[in-house]
């Protein structure tokens, strides 16, 4: 046993890093349109130095050993860098799987006793699904951050408050209202409200599918809020199919100021603030 | 002890409430004010809200009340300032303040008295010409 596992990974650590090059590049899984080849190669090096850096005899075994910490950051960092890129799972597997076979292959070309190529192979086997699992669980917190971030940034776009005129916000609700929806709705109306002295809101809900006796609920809350702020809150936009449900059923609008149009509901407001909008005769004076 | 000041501006009474009510101040104010309004004969009184930020649902119905006793003593009542938390929390403890009247700021609540005042005014003599 002169030349032990890891003195063998250790000593021979370019000609590693290079097998699994080769191995990852005539891949299937190469996806040189998501990442350079050498950034690639950069971060299979990185890997592969501190795999040879941690790695000793005694905790060859033992692949929940602290000295394994860097490995795992490492992995977990390229992992989730994978999972951003939009590298599928299969690839992220096939890559960290590519390094078993690389290993393989070195530890067959050296050791020559049948036994003890068994022996160390077994082991081999055993690091390195251990650092797959770890790939596989940081490669879907990966991607449940993607997904994490595109929901805030769609329940963020999704309620804008615009102010149409000095006084006057609009707001358009594209979407299904559901209470937590709701609640952002309302904040962020409320916060316009205060911070632009408003004293008209306009709920525009032609974007919303459906109105049941939930959603209209939460809109009579929002009116409601907007009220006691010292605002009015015009409700625009109603369909005919939902003013149909509406009164089916059995809702009570009637102390809510509703509009068929973002129009009419803005016409509504200008009287409100004691505004009209007036054609300018140009006829007789550009003449 | 704590005591909210109220203060006389022309028809009105102002009450600026810079403390967390708790309730017995409350319920100092509410008694306080309908004495008030009884003894000036006040037409309005505006309560500016905008450095509370905790509310219960104790202190909406305190609100509520003052305006139903103010009413009675023939004076209107305007809550200005309402923090958006503090409505969001009212809301959902199901307390909409029916009755009272609400306006953004201070400005705006004065001029909604005002003009309540104005048309009351102007209801009682036939020939409308108050000064503006």
């Amino acid at each position: 046993m002169a030349n032990s596992l890891t003195q063998l990974i250790q000593s021979n650590k370019a000609r590693l890093l290079d097998l699994w090059i080769q191995k990852q590049l005539t891949s299937d899984s190469l996806r040189d349109d998501l990442m350079s080849n050498d950034e690639l190669r950069a971060q299979s090096e990185e890997l592969v130095n501190a795999l040879a850096r941690s790695l000793t005899e005694e905790n060859i075994d033992q692949v929940d050993s602290i000295q394994f910490d860097e490995v795992f950051e490492i992995l977990s960092g390229i992992s989730v860098y994978r999972a951003q890129q939009g590298f599928s799972p299969r690839e992220t597997g096939l890559y960290i799987f590519s390094l078993k076979d690389a290993i393989l292959d070195l530890i067959r070309q050296e050791i020559t006793d049948p036994a003890r190529l068994f022996e160390e192979s077994v082991r081999i086997n055993r690091l390195l699904d251990s650092l797959g699992v770890v790939t596989f669980e940081t490669f879907i917190k990966g991607r449940e951050e993607v997904i994490l971030r595109q929901t805030e940034e769609i329940s963020d776009i999704s309620t804008p408050v615009i102010q149409i005129w000095e006084g006057i916000l609009a707001l358009p609700i594209i979407g299904t209202l559901d209470s937590s929806r709701t609640q952002v709705v309302m904040e962020n109306l409320l916060q316009r409200i205060v911070d632009t002295g408003s004293n008209i809101a306009i709920l525009d809900i032609s974007g919303v599918p459906a109105v049941d006796s939930l959603v209209a609920q939460h809109l009579i809350k929002t009116v409601s809020a907007t009220r006691l702020m010292g605002a009015e809150c015009i409700i625009s936009g109603i369909r005919p199919e939902i003013a149909q449900t509406v009164v089916h059923l059995g809702i009570d609008l009637s102390n809510i100021i509703t509009k068929a149009s973002l129009a009419s509901a803005l016409k509504h407001a200008f009287a409100m603030s004691r505004m009209a909008v007036k054609r300018i005769d140009v006829d007789k004076k550009a003449l | 002890m704590d005591k909210i000041p109220i203060l006389r501006m022309g028809p009105f009474l102002l009450v600026t409430i810079q403390v967390d009510l708790y309730d017995r101040l409350a319920l100092n104010l509410e008694s306080d004010l309908v004495q008030k309004v009884h003894q000036t004969g006040a037409r309005g009184v505006l309560i500016d809200i905008s450095a509370v930020s905790i509310v219960d649902s104790f202190m909406g119905r305190i609100l509520g009340n003052i305006a139903s006793m103010t009413r009675v003593l023939d004076a209107e009542t305007v809550v200005v300032g309402m923090q958006p938390a503090v409505a969001i929390t009212l809301i959902e403890l199901g307390l909409s303040l029916k009755g009272v009247h609400t306006a953004l700021d201070v400005e705006r609540g004065m001029a909604l008295l005002q003009e309540k005042l104005d048309w009351d005014t102007d209801v009682a003599d036939d020939d409308g010409d108050n000064i503006e």
